[in-house]
């Protein structure tokens, strides 16, 4: 069992113990502890259950590698699943649980799946779930949700702050070991702004475990004084707990800070521009792939060390140690001189040299040279090893009792942050692994290279050649620092354990241990054609899990390779994609949550809105009031009741959302000209006129009502949602196409509050504010005036949307409110009603004006919506002209625009189709129209609808089908789309 | 993300701050365009793996359209210039013809 030892331990604080608890059970541990240190200081070496066959697992490794130990963590509010227990400090009255088992840790129905692991190989859900097809909804899909997703979803809103910051810097330095400390400095002492990070709370990587001296002092003294020397420097700035997350096209990085401190932001999320990046990220150890190497108390060589380095914790009284490499003897070593047992070294190398051999073989340990590993023994946990020779199949040569096997195949440079803007790997033959190419780095905006890695990320291995490299990499003046560290022995590349080991041996040997990916698995996966290495990936799902097979990668491609009988390089590796670890999608969202997801526009009566009962709907980034509820009422009586005191007496709409483009100069009239499907051009001054815009395929985008201000300004309305980008349309043309054309534009939506008054009574309550000559004969309808209303400057536009006598008041923003209760206060006498988008909508429909986004969808142009008589024939040229003559726009078939009557009086469902008779290629049901707008009419006493319809203007009479959603028929008869007031003798008086 | 400098106001823009506007210097046609030629002009478009030519807008800046010579691959930007142009400018093209001696783009070489 692990265990707590009595000293030891440079990370822990053993004056300050933790209490926590783990599946319920209370236990102890220190600050400076992480979750998996203090678990296996508590004896607890099972701490979850793979994916697929639910086998026992154990921590395997120190750090971001871990792909076993994933742990729900927390509680409520603060609950998040699947954190890595081998990064996240251990805090006071932590809660810890285990996932993917059921109904315990210990007994778990799921670990039945090991034993049908031959029915479930690799590829096994391609294979399987396409067949029989009904299998899938009663057995597959139950079996995948039920083994599916690791942790639990947090049920409560998370409590915590999360923000992001922008940095700039000349020099980012990701990784705080000694490379990232020696770069750091070097640039930092060359007087560049420097950013320095470093994912753990600690300084010095790998050497701070592994000790010896650096320039003639003690390595922790060294790191010590270089962090306080870079501390001093001004041009540099430190941030630990903050990992490199991701490197983006031309130098963009994303940086992910845990602040573990209760009184900051829990995660931030960096941004972070800098003119070169130098990744010191370090290497990670392999594991063996010898089988049950999936057993709790098999550990990585070097997390052994370290966590009885850092945490004073044992693996085990008795760690046998599986190596092909010097570097794990560093583990014996240590073990040995921390008073525990090291029955033997089991190195696959036929005769190990090095330095670090004869020193363990002079501290009286075991070394069998030529020996592998047959098989991991017991029962949930380690309880011994087989010996046998590595170059054999595997016959057992003794067995030796034992509690943890500490194993190492080799180091691989951490390369992700290289690759993930396109950074080329070399094989590296000498050192097994893949490593940066210098030669063919990301590149930036101008062709230069930006990643520098320095360090065992380049693949620079030996401490020496650590310092040197990362000297080199921030282009350091003088001589790199240097060490007395010895020089290693070379290692012996190990995919298979032993080497001649068979199936089922081979089928025991895991290699993702998250995703159960075994070397049978990828061998089956090159037998069956997957020769892609990521088609091999996706086929046997390795390195998908959420340790992105920070492990696994080298081995399962080497296996490949294998398999392939082809090179290593041949095979290459998997794209690497940021994130380095997940991050938090709180980190992401930052502080865009709640109120602050967007901004919010308000118009000037917003305040007037929200005290007077409005119930709010989006449009765009406004609020606008739907309808304006009552106390006693229903939305939809509302909605009826401000219908109906518009169309018998006075409105009150509150406008202002529409866009306004003023559009001014001497070529402002040809611009218009070009923009508009009709003629602005000959508008008198003082006139309006209805205009439609289309895109250059012909579609339309916008309408609204143009005013001529005067010789050379013109004022154009817009859709609510569409004044920034039709502005932006109108800019494009005149930068880019007709540059040379003297025209101004400007977007002055947010300077005008707009005021509609509607109805019959619209007109007397003006005359009774008085100020302005509202009558028929000074102001009739399309056009408009300047003058005072009330004192107030104003124009006042008579236009209509509605179908009644109604005006548009328009006046500075600030006077928008004096001049809506001066409308109030005045209309009182006629119950002037304030209404909503949805009357808005309603008496729109009812009058058959269309709305765009309701009737046009991006494929519908003018002449599908009856709109004809509103593009102009006297024209050359505007945009969409040409692209209105294809012959599919011309198509007398095309949906168009008509009026739809339920038989029974009805409301039809919103974007219903009509079926016509047989099916298409797909075999569905052919349609020959839909609902485009539908409406209960307060007016009327009954459903009305516009749809597009197959030729559907010359089909007056014809009885349609739309079925509902759920099958249901809705038989309408198609009318004209002008179901109330048909000529306009209510607008006009 | 890339960086792309302005060149109306001069900022080296984040992508965040720009909008794509696709190939540039196509040349409009109109109502009395033949159908292929219509057909060009609207979908016809050369996107080349390699050098391109493009319109972008400093939307979220100076609100200007500009073009940009940008290798579609490598994402290297040989330089930006005015969108008031029908073809890039010779320094823009002698950067180019320096950086990849192999490039064509339409009839440009
Ligand atoms: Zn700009």
């Amino acid at each position: 069992m692990s265990t707590r030892l009595a000293t030891g331990g440079r990370l822990i604080d053993r004056n300050k113990p933790l209490g926590f608890s783990f599946n319920g059970k209370r236990m102890t541990g220190y600050a400076g502890d992480t979750l998996a240190s203090a678990l296996l200081a508590n004896g607890q070496m099972l701490v979850g259950r793979s994916f697929k066959y639910h086998r026992p697992r154990g921590i395997v490794a120190r750090g971001a590698e871990e792909p076993n130990a994933l742990a729900n963590f927390g509680e409520s509010a603060a609950f998040e699943p699947n954190q890595r227990m081998t990064t996240t400090p251990l805090t006071e009255g932590a809660v810890i649980a285990s996932q993917n088992h059921w109904p315990s840790l210990e007994f778990d129905i799921g670990a039945i799946n090991a034993r049908m692991a031959r029915f479930l190989p690799a590829g096994f859900y391609y294979k399987t779930f396409n067949w029989p097809r009904g299998f899938w909804k009663h057995i597959y899909e139950p079996f995948i949700r039920r083994s599916a997703g690791l942790g639990k979803a947090p049920k409560e809103r998370d409590e915590d702050r999360y923000e992001h910051l922008y940095a700039f810097c000349d020099v980012l330095v990701i990784g705080g070991g000694i490379a990232g400390l020696v770069a750091a400095k070097a640039a930092g002492d060359s007087g560049q702004r420097v950013i320095l990070i470093e994912q753990t709370g600690s300084w010095g990587g790998r050497a701070a475990v592994d000790g010896g001296q650096i320039d003639g002092i003690e390595v922790m003294q060294w790191i010590k004084e270089t962090l306080q020397e870079l501390e001093k420097n001004k041009n540099i700035t430190i941030r630990p707990n903050t990992m490199g997350a991701g490197i983006y096209d031309h130098g963009y990085t994303l940086a992910y800070e845990q602040t573990h401190d209760l009184n900051a932001p829990r995660h931030r999320l960096w941004r972070i521009r800098a003119a070169k990046i130098i990744t010191a990220t370090g290497a990670i150890e392999r594991p063996l792939s010898f089988a049950n190497n999936d057993l709790p108390g098999v550990m990585l060589a070097s997390a052994v060390r370290d966590y009885l380095a850092d945490c004073g914790v044992s693996a085990g009284d008795r760690t046998v140690i599986v190596t092909n490499n010097d570097d794990a003897y560093r583990t014996a070593v240590a073990l040995k001189e921390g008073g525990l047992e090291v029955p033997a070294i089991l190195d696959a190398r036929p005769d190990p040299l090095g330095q670090l051999v004869e020193k363990a073989r002079d501290l009286g340990i075991r070394v069998e040279a030529g020996r592998g590993v047959a098989s991991v023994t017991g029962k949930g946990r380690v309880q011994g090893v087989d010996v046998c020779l590595h170059a054999g199949e595997g016959a057992v040569l003794e067995t030796i009792p034992c509690e943890a096997v500490a194993m190492s195949g080799g180091w691989s440079p951490v390369v992700h942050l290289w690759s993930h803007c396109r950074g080329k790997l070399i094989w590296d033959e000498e050192q097994a692994h893949f490593r940066p190419d210098p030669s063919r780095p990301p590149i930036n905006h101008d062709g230069q290279g930006f990643v520098i890695t320095a360090g065992s990320a380049s693949g620079a291995l030996q401490t020496n050649d650590v310092l040197a490299d990362a000297h080199r990499a921030a282009s350091g003046a003088g001589t790199p620092p240097v060490s007395d560290a010895i020089s290693e022995g070379p290692i012996m590349p190990v995919w298979v354990m032993p080497q001649g080991a068979g199936i089922e041996k081979r089928a025991k040997m895991f290699l993702d241990y998250q995703n159960d990916v075994k070397v049978s698995d990828v061998q089956l996966a090159a037998q069956e054609g997957y020769e892609s290495v990521e088609h091999a990936k996706r086929y046997t799902t390795l390195g998908m899990a959420t340790d992105q097979g920070k492990l696994s990668n080298i081995n399962g491609l080497a296996v490949l390779s294998d398999a392939l009988h082809q090179p290593i390089p041949d095979t290459g590796t998997t794209t690497f994609r940021p994130p380095y670890t997940p991050i938090s999608m709180a980190s992401i969202a930052g502080d865009a949550r709640g109120e602050l997801f967007q901004p919010l526009r308000r118009t000037p009566l917003h305040d007037w809105h929200e005290d007077n009962g409005a119930h709010w709907e989006p449009v765009g980034q406004w609020r606008r009031p739907y309808a304006f509820v009552r106390t006693g009422e229903s939305v939809d009586q509302a909605v009826a009741r401000e219908v109906t005191a518009t169309r018998t007496s006075l409105g009150l709409l509150d406008a202002s959302t529409l866009g306004k483009i003023i559009v001014k100069g001497p070529d402002a009239g040809k611009f218009l000209d070009m923009m508009y499907t009709n003629m602005m051009s000959n508008l008198a001054v003082g006139k309006c006129r209805y205009g439609l815009m289309c895109s250059e395929n012909g579609f339309l985008i916008d309408d609204g009502v143009v005013a001529r201000m005067s010789e050379d300004t013109w004022l154009c309305h817009t859709t609510t949602g569409g004044a920034d980008h039709i502005h932006g349309h109108m800019e494009e043309w005149l930068q880019t196409e007709w540059w040379d054309w003297k025209v101004y534009t400007a977007n002055v939506t947010e300077q005008w509050a707009q005021i509609g008054i509607v109805g019959p009574n619209a007109r007397k309550v003006l005359e009774k504010i008085g100020g302005i000559d509202v009558s028929a004969e000074t102001l009739p309808f399309m056009t408009w005036a300047e003058g005072k209303l009330g004192g107030i400057p104003v124009r006042a536009f008579r236009i209509s949307f509605s179908g009644e006598l109604s005006y548009e008041i328009a006046v500075a923003a600030n006077q928008g409110r004096a001049l809506w209760d001066m409308l109030h206060a005045a209309g009182d006498e006629h119950g002037a009603t304030s209404y909503g988008t949805e009357a808005l909508h309603i008496m729109r429909a009812e009058k058959g004006f269309i709305m765009i986004g309701d009737e046009t969808d991006g494929t519908v142009i003018p002449q599908d919506l009856g709109l004809d008589w509103a593009i102009s024939k006297k024209k050359d040229d505007y945009l969409g002209k040409r692209a209105q003559a294809r012959s599919h726009m011309t198509d007398r078939n095309r949906w168009k625009l008509v009026g739809l009557e339920t038989l029974d009086g009805s409301v039809l469902p919103d974007g219903a189709y009509a079926v016509a008779d047989g099916e298409n290629a797909n075999g569905q049901r052919k349609t020959q129209g839909r609902v485009t707008s539908t409406y209960q009419s307060p007016t009327l006493g009954r459903g009305i609808a516009m749809g597009l319809v197959s030729n559907g203007p010359d089909r007056m009479g014809d009885v349609l089908n739309f079925p509902d959603t759920d099958g249901k028929p809705h038989e309408a008869r198609i009318v004209s789309p002008v179901f109330y007031d048909p000529d306009g003798e209510k607008q006009n008086v | 993300m890339l960086l792309i400098t302005c060149p109306n106001c001069g900022v080296a823009a984040e992508e965040t701050e720009l909008h794509a506007g696709g190939e540039a210097h196509i040349t409009r046609f109109g109502p009395e365009a033949s159908e292929n030629d219509f057909e060009d002009y609207l979908f016809r478009r050369e996107n080349p793996r390699g050098v391109h030519f493009e319109r972008w807008r400093h939307a979220n800046g100076c609100g200007k359209w500009f073009h940009a010579a940008r290798c579609t691959a490598t994402l290297e930007v040989f330089g930006t210039y005015s969108a008031q142009t029908t073809e890039p400018p010779r320094e823009i093209l002698e950067t180019i013809r320096a950086k990849r001696p192999a490039w064509t783009w339409r009839d440009l070489k």
